[in-house]
């Protein structure tokens, strides 16, 4: 049997491109600056052969059950080899020419990285050689060895990256359980020790292993079978879930509390969107729209600013609580008044005429014309901060003395307001109206010949989606305190509806994740930032070919993923090596 | 008077004159076949009279009743279902999630359990599949859950949009059995089918429309026999 050598040099070569992409854009060199495990690895090295191990892995796909594993580790070398090809010839080219004029990110750092510190460029481009054919015979390794030691493999590695990327977040909560030195054991600065690497590795990998292997056993041990004792489980970690969600600002300190309010927003605007797209299906281009209705409507009537309606009649009256329903409800308002012309759009037209009222709002916010209202580009200032029972919540710590800072006592507003939306969208959806929604989703003709009403159930859709939407802008301007139309652009939409991709169409889990995923991550990383609309983009591009239904599906989608004609039972688990499935040349 | 009544139905797609001036009866008990060629106007008077369409002129009467006020979501619960072109099943939801949605517009819970099962004593298959999501079964069943769930709806008359489309002969035999069994149990029915050979079998009688227009109409026997009708559309010579 020959093999077939032309698929595996372009999946090298592919993976070469991709890494040189990284490289002149500056993404490998901004996260070298995140260490992972100290004085070992960087965030910038793991990016750097991340793509040959993959390729490395994915290339040998065709050989696996092939009982050749030389040939296999061949064929990873080739792949790796080939992928150091692109990079070889920047970093020649970067020695011979002055790059820089036009790929400004073609720094001699870069170069440094990319040739490992190597003085001379022949030790340097071997060395890029040697590790790069490593990587992809690594990743063929990885294919050789059994699916369920390369699971807990995996597992362990996933682990030690994840704390080793997140070592500052991780470090800030575990010092509310331990002191300094013990941290100490661990950590250095910013980076996990080697040394502590290994461990976390070993126990990952074990304790993966082990549950694997044994878990079944274990589980079916655990668990009562009694729906009694059943049920007490599942409250007992719906009360531990509780507990977790009431304390967590306090466990991540005042900086990661002010992530976790985005994120919360961004979630309140998953769900809301969810109900129009999710749900009833409405693709919703320009949600931003609801959001900044909710916004202006609380700045403008809450403000203590010269355009506070404070200034203007002398009421003093409307203070945060009471104006959030009203924000709520002007956006509710304007939702049906949008969705009226729209009711008859379907699918892509729907689309664009909903990106257009994005705009629109947008291009209101900043005209002169409204700018004696709602302040033009200046935007509205002095919003208030919520006040909590007459006591306001921020920043008068004294009378509050549990509370102390800012974004952690907003948060549990936020977090109120998510669960109600939760609340509201699961009853909605379990009822006869999501059942309505769930028919004009999938053939809207055929909806009303079974005696739905079509446009009073859009209608509803519409109006929920865009009431969730102004909560959340009322609770984003008193948060800010100032609010200013550039805020209300096209990427919040963007954002919105990438996160309910990401996160599983459909799914109020899935919205949690993609939220964390989407706004959470790039907060934290601090790197990330720069390149978030280019991750965004490879995320989803990613996701539409590896997994489709999102990160956690909504029980339909994963229903109509995983059913074949023959399997009439109900619902089959996801593959939890979702890798496997990409796609196929 | 018959049961439904269409009279000069005038329909247009923008300045499309697809209807001129159709008029039919379908009588209590009968089954009506509407045949024709491709964009004959057989599935425009169809989707005109279970309203997804309004015609510009004309009238539409049930039981002597104007339907033409009406919208497609409220002509359902007047009596008039409809078995879509290309079956339109849900296909993510369930058998029995499709047969619900069928009766979206009745509340009697105990009518609605006792017709699901009636569904499924007419076609076991639907009920062996019970749990399936639709859009798994082949498209024979599909046809069958289509047929099964606009009859939830209790209809005066069921409309059919063309139930052989796409269908393999063996299965297209089986669905036109049904549809004169489902007929004999007292519902009745306007067929529109580009099988004139079959739909000609089954129904009582038949219209021939060309080009927006009734151009023949007789008991089926006799289309059948017809030599315009042989050689267009029977393809006898």
């Amino acid at each position: 049997m020959t093999t077939n050598w032309k698929p595996i040099i372009r999946m090298g070569l592919l993976a070469g491109i991709i890494t040189l992409y990284m490289a002149v854009v500056g993404m490998l060199e901004s996260f070298s600056e995140r260490e992972v495990i100290r004085d070992f690895v960087t965030l910038g090295q793991i990016m750097l052969v991340f793509a040959s191990i993959t390729a490395g892995y994915l290339a040998t796909r065709r050989l696996s059950d092939a009982q050749n594993p030389l040939r296999l580790l061949v064929s990873g070398a080739i792949v790796g080899l080939m992928s150091s090809l692109p990079l070889l010839v920047l970093v020649l080219l970067a020695s011979q020419l002055e790059l820089r004029d036009i790929l400004v990110n073609v720094t001699r750092d870069l170069i440094r990285i990319l040739t490992f510190d190597q003085e001379s460029l022949l030790t340097g481009g071997l060395m890029l050689l040697l590790v790069f054919t490593a990587a992809g015979t690594v990743g063929a390794l990885i294919r050789s060895i059994s699916p369920r030691l390369r699971q807990s493999l995996i597992f362990g590695v996933a682990w030690v990256l994840g704390i080793g990327i997140l070592s500052e977040l991780v470090q800030q909560i575990l010092q509310q359980v331990f002191d300094r030195d013990a941290l100490r054991v661990v950590f250095i600065r910013d980076a996990l020790k080697p040394e502590a690497a290994l461990a976390i590795f070993v126990i990952a990998a074990v304790l993966d292993y082990l549950w694997l292997s044994q878990g079944k056993v274990l589980r079916s041990r655990l668990t009562p079978t009694a729906p009694g004792p059943q049920r007490n489980l599942r409250y007992g970690g719906f009360a531990l879930l509780a507990l977790l969600l009431l304390v967590l600002p306090w466990l991540v300190g005042t900086a990661t509390s002010d992530v976790l309010t985005s994120v919360g927003l961004y979630i309140l605007m998953g769900l809301g969107l969810n109900i129009a797209v999710g749900l009833a299906g409405l693709l919703d281009l320009g949600y931003v729209t609801n959001f900044a209705v909710g916004a202006y409507v609380m700045g403008v009537l809450t403000s203590t600013g010269p355009l506070g309606i404070d200034a203007k009649t002398g009421l003093a009256i409307f203070n945060f609580w009471l104006v959030l329903p009203v924000s709520l409800i002007v956006a509710m308002f304007t939702g049906l008044i949008l969705a009226v012309p729209v009711l008859r759009m379907r699918g892509d037209y729907l689309a664009i005429a909903t990106l257009g009222f994005g705009e629109i709002i947008r291009l209101l916010a900043i005209s002169d014309w409204l700018k004696p209202v709602i302040g033009g580009a200046q935007g509205i200032l002095f919003i208030p901060k919520p006040e909590f029972l007459g006591v306001r919540l921020l920043p008068q710590a004294e009378i509050f003395p549990l509370i102390l800072n800012d974004p952690q006592q907003i948060y549990y507003v936020i977090l109120a307001a998510c669960l109600f939306a939760i609340f509201v969208s699961t009853r909605l959806n379990n009822s006869r109206t999501g059942r309505q929604w769930m028919a004009i989703r999938e053939d809207e003709d055929v909806a009303a010949a079974m005696g739905i009403n079509t446009a009073k159930a859009k209608l509803l859709a519409f109006t929920l989606s865009a009431a969730t939407g102004g909560l959340a802008g009322g609770i984003f301007a008193s948060k800010l305190g100032t609010i200013f139309p550039n805020s209300f652009s096209l990427l919040v939409s963007v954002n919105v509806l990438s996160l309910i991709i990401i996160g599983g169409m459909g799914s109020i889990p899935g919205i949690v994740i993609g939220a964390f995923v989407l706004i959470g991550l790039p907060e934290i990383l601090r790197e990330f930032d720069q390149f978030r609309l280019l991750l965004y983009g490879a995320l989803l591009i990613v996701m539409m070919l590896a997994r489709p239904e999102g990160l956690w599906p909504s029980a339909i989608h994963r229903r109509e993923m995983h059913q074949t004609e023959d399997d009439s039972k109900p619902i089959a688990e996801p593959p939890r090596d979702a890798t496997v499935v990409v796609a196929g040349d | 008077m018959a049961l439904l009544e269409v009279t000069n139905i005038h329909a247009y797609y923008g300045n499309i004159h697809a209807l001129k001036g159709i008029s039919l009866k379908v009588e209590e008990g009968e089954i009506v076949t509407l045949i024709g060629g491709n964009g004959a106007g057989k599935s425009t008077t169809l989707r005109s009279i279970c309203g997804l369409m309004k015609p510009r002129q004309g009238s539409i009467t049930l039981r002597g009743e104007d339907l033409m006020p009406y919208k497609a979501n409220q002509l359902v619960s007047r009596g008039i279902a409809m078995v879509p072109e290309g079956r339109g099943v849900f296909a993510k939801l369930s058998v029995t999630e499709n047969l619900e949605l069928g009766a979206f517009h009745r509340s009697d819970t105990d009518g609605i359990v006792k017709d699901i099962d009636y569904a499924f004593t007419l076609f076991p298959r639907l009920g062996e599949r019970r749990h399936q999501l639709a859009g798994t079964m082949s498209g024979g069943e599909q046809q069958m859950l289509a047929i099964a769930r606009a009859l939830m709806a209790r209809p005066t008359v069921l409309l059919m949009d063309e139930p052989s489309m796409g269908l393999a002969p063996v299965l297209v035999e089986t669905i036109f059995d049904t549809i004169g069994q489902v007929n004999k149990e007292g519902t009745t029915i306007l067929l529109v089918e580009q099988n004139a050979h079959i739909a000609l079998q089954v129904a009582h009688r038949g219209y021939v429309i060309q080009t927006g227009e009734i151009i023949l109409s007789d008991t089926a026997q006799a289309l059948r026999r017809d030599p315009t009708v042989q050689k267009a559309y029977l393809g006898i010579d």
